[in-house]
């Protein structure tokens, strides 16, 4: 095709389009979301100013009140914060995909000699790095409130590694939830009623030993504490988990894993036959 | 690929082209060809099928059955190398508002598969084209209704691609803004674009349309050029006016040798007689000079486009698309104005 000769009458595309991969493709996709954000730093309100106060909130309010194991409650609440952020993922997600169907780029970019997973790729990329803002917001507000990483760079790297892997996962459950749904307003009422059990029934803000039994067993099988856990022993906050727990929180950083894999070959395969079902027709 | 460079075959085909929703056959067997570099008008009412006809073509929506080809690759069969030579302008305007004008041909240019080098050069001549450098790095919200279908139009274009879809390009535009978007789609054609316009405006397709579509509850009704179907929705009349009321008796004899039915309003010294056309208007006009009857004006009147569709479907186009046009009316008003420009 590149030896085509270029006249105007010519029947082919008129311009030699060069044959771009799906990397290339997913990064132009994300270059655009992220200009979005540089436009709206609104956007990043979630991940900054909402969990901060979240921080500010639960360390001085609530803290004096619950008992935490270990080091203290700052500590035992940060790695609890920063998990309920990585699953707030999904919502970036699923509110920037509704977005982009209902005003019509979706369609704009199906109609492109383009790999059309590239849509979905570039909205995940740019949702984690989105999320990436707001870890970073989190540890320095811990870090100003007297939060530490005392297990040494490996183990506290490797703990932002499984935060960024059980992100990657939540945003398959987005993409699922914001094909589903038409309006942007669907998707927030449908995200808090998912989001709010999924990151409040956990060992993220009180300890889960307090709990009625039938609750903590909930609790502690809830992939959110697993990280969470995974979270607190690669930083050194609070002690590990006690013998009396489930067996997820005896062994945090592989059932992390583990429950990452599982979400996203629950959701991802859900995802992507509703995102292709919603852009069909 | 060489084979298909200057051959007959047409650069669009819907062949039987159908889709069901549930229970609803929203298209139900629709079938035309567009000869490579003219314009085809799709004209319907709101909701006869237009939108699903176009997004089939352009691989948006899988045809229930049937199929098509953009520039002789088959709709089902090929679908990333009908991507590759079409353009898709959709019916809202699918800017990215958070993006410039710029960013928005940069962002199209590029997932197209565009060279950068290449993109910065025709993305400037882009924006000329369409008379938006001067709003080149504005975001996209702040453009007026006008400046949006521009844009639009000017990033389906950034690989300007042999054939075009447009979905009612002027749905919402003010007159002033539509007469100039015929203008830049006129141009296009002469530089051997294909296009596919659909509108719910008879004005839009008898001014750009070789060949003009009129489909209705998911079938075609009508085909033919704009002239043909003028045609059959009634034969032209020949309307005479005569200089002096004493002339009106001559003058309908006259009319009479080629017609059996005259029409005379005396008042007005006119006379209206249904005729072949052109042939009819040539005879008459001789029969007059031979005549000697002071004529004041001779014309030919023929059907508008209105009276087609009046002729077609019982009803008026105007008052089908009602809802429609006040609805995008609204959106209009809620607009910057094109006179805003600087």
């Amino acid at each position: 095709m590149s030896t085509a000769t270029q006249t105007q009458q010519h029947a082919q595309a008129r311009i030699p389009v060069e044959d771009r991969g799906l990397v290339q493709q997913s990064l132009t996709v994300v270059w655009r979301n992220l200009l979005h954000i540089k436009r709206m730093p609104e956007m990043l309100l979630d991940v900054t100013i909402q969990p901060v106060m979240f921080v500010l909130l639960f360390a001085f309010v609530f803290g004096g009140s619950i008992n935490a194991p270990g080091t203290g409650y700052r500590e035992f609440l940060l790695p609890g914060i920063m998990a309920q952020t990585i699953v707030f993922s999904c919502f970036v997600v699923a509110v920037g995909l509704t977005n982009d169907l209902a005003k019509g780029i979706v369609d704009r970019f199906k109609s492109l000699p383009m790999s059309r997973a590239s849509v979905l790729v570039g909205r995940s990329v740019s949702s984690l790095i989105h999320s990436s803002i707001g870890i970073v917001v989190m540890a320095v507000t811990g870090l100003l409130i007297g939060w530490r990483m005392r297990e040494g760079v490996l183990n506290a790297a490797l703990a932002f590694g499984l935060l960024l892997l059980f992100g990657f996962s939540m945003i398959w459950l987005g993409i699922w939830v914001g094909s589903m749904l038409q309006s942007v307003e669907a998707v927030q009422g449908a995200m808090f009623t998912i989001m709010f059990p999924l990151t409040f029934v956990a060992n993220t803000f009180a300890p889960t030993q307090n709990m009625p039994p039938w609750l903590r067993v909930i609790a502690e099988w809830n992939p959110v504490s697993s990280l969470t856990q995974a979270c607190r022993n690669l930083w050194g906050n609070g002690d590990p988990a006690s013998a009396a727990a489930a067996f997820p929180l005896q062994h945090p950083e592989i059932a992390s894993i583990v429950w990452s894999i599982i979400l996203t070959i629950i959701f991802a395969p859900l995802a992507m036959a509703a995102f292709k079902r919603r852009s069909r027709d | 690929m060489g084979s298909e460079d200057g051959t007959a075959a047409p650069a669009v085909e819907a062949i039987d082209l159908v889709k069901h929703f549930g229970d609803t056959r929203a298209v139900d067997g629709v079938s035309f060809s567009i000869p490579r570099g003219t314009v085809l008008g799709l004209l319907g009412p709101n909701g006869a099928g237009k939108t699903t006809t176009v997004r089939m073509l352009t691989t948006l929506s899988r045809p229930t059955s049937g199929t098509g080809r953009v520039n002789g690759h088959d709709i089902v069969d090929e679908p990333a190398a009908v991507r590759r030579s079409m353009g898709l302008t959709g019916q809202a305007a699918t800017v990215d508002e958070l993006l410039t004008g710029r960013e928005n041909v940069r962002l199209i240019g590029r997932l197209y598969g565009l060279p950068l080098k290449y993109l910065r050069e025709s993305t400037d001549e882009l924006m000329e084209r369409f008379r938006l450098t001067d709003a080149a790095d504005r975001l996209a919200k702040t453009y007026s209704g006008g400046m949006r279908r521009r844009l639009d139009l000017a990033v389906s274009l950034v690989a300007a691609p042999p054939v075009l879809f447009l979905d009612e390009p002027t749905t919402g535009l003010d007159p002033r803004s539509r007469v100039e978007l015929w203008d830049v789609l006129r141009g296009l054609v002469r530089d051997s674009t294909t296009l596919l316009l659909t509108t719910q405006y008879l004005e839009e397709a008898d001014q750009l349309a070789d060949q003009i579509v009129v489909i209705d509850h998911g079938n075609v009704i009508a085909s033919g050029t704009p002239a043909q179907l003028k045609e059959e929705a009634g034969k032209a009349s020949v309307v005479l006016t005569v200089q002096s009321a004493a002339d009106l008796p001559a003058a309908e004899q006259l009319l009479h040798t080629c017609s059996p039915e005259v029409h005379v309003e005396p008042a007005s010294r006119r006379l209206t007689a249904q005729a072949d056309g052109l042939r009819d208007m040539t005879l008459i006009a001789d029969a007059l000079r031979d005549s000697g009857i002071a004529v004041e004006d001779l014309g030919l009147k023929r059907p508008s486009l209105d009276d087609v569709f009046l002729h077609l479907t019982g009803r008026r186009a105007e008052t089908v698309d009602d809802e429609t046009s006040s609805k995008h009316a609204d959106d209009q008003d809620s607009q910057p104005t094109e006179s805003m420009q600087p």
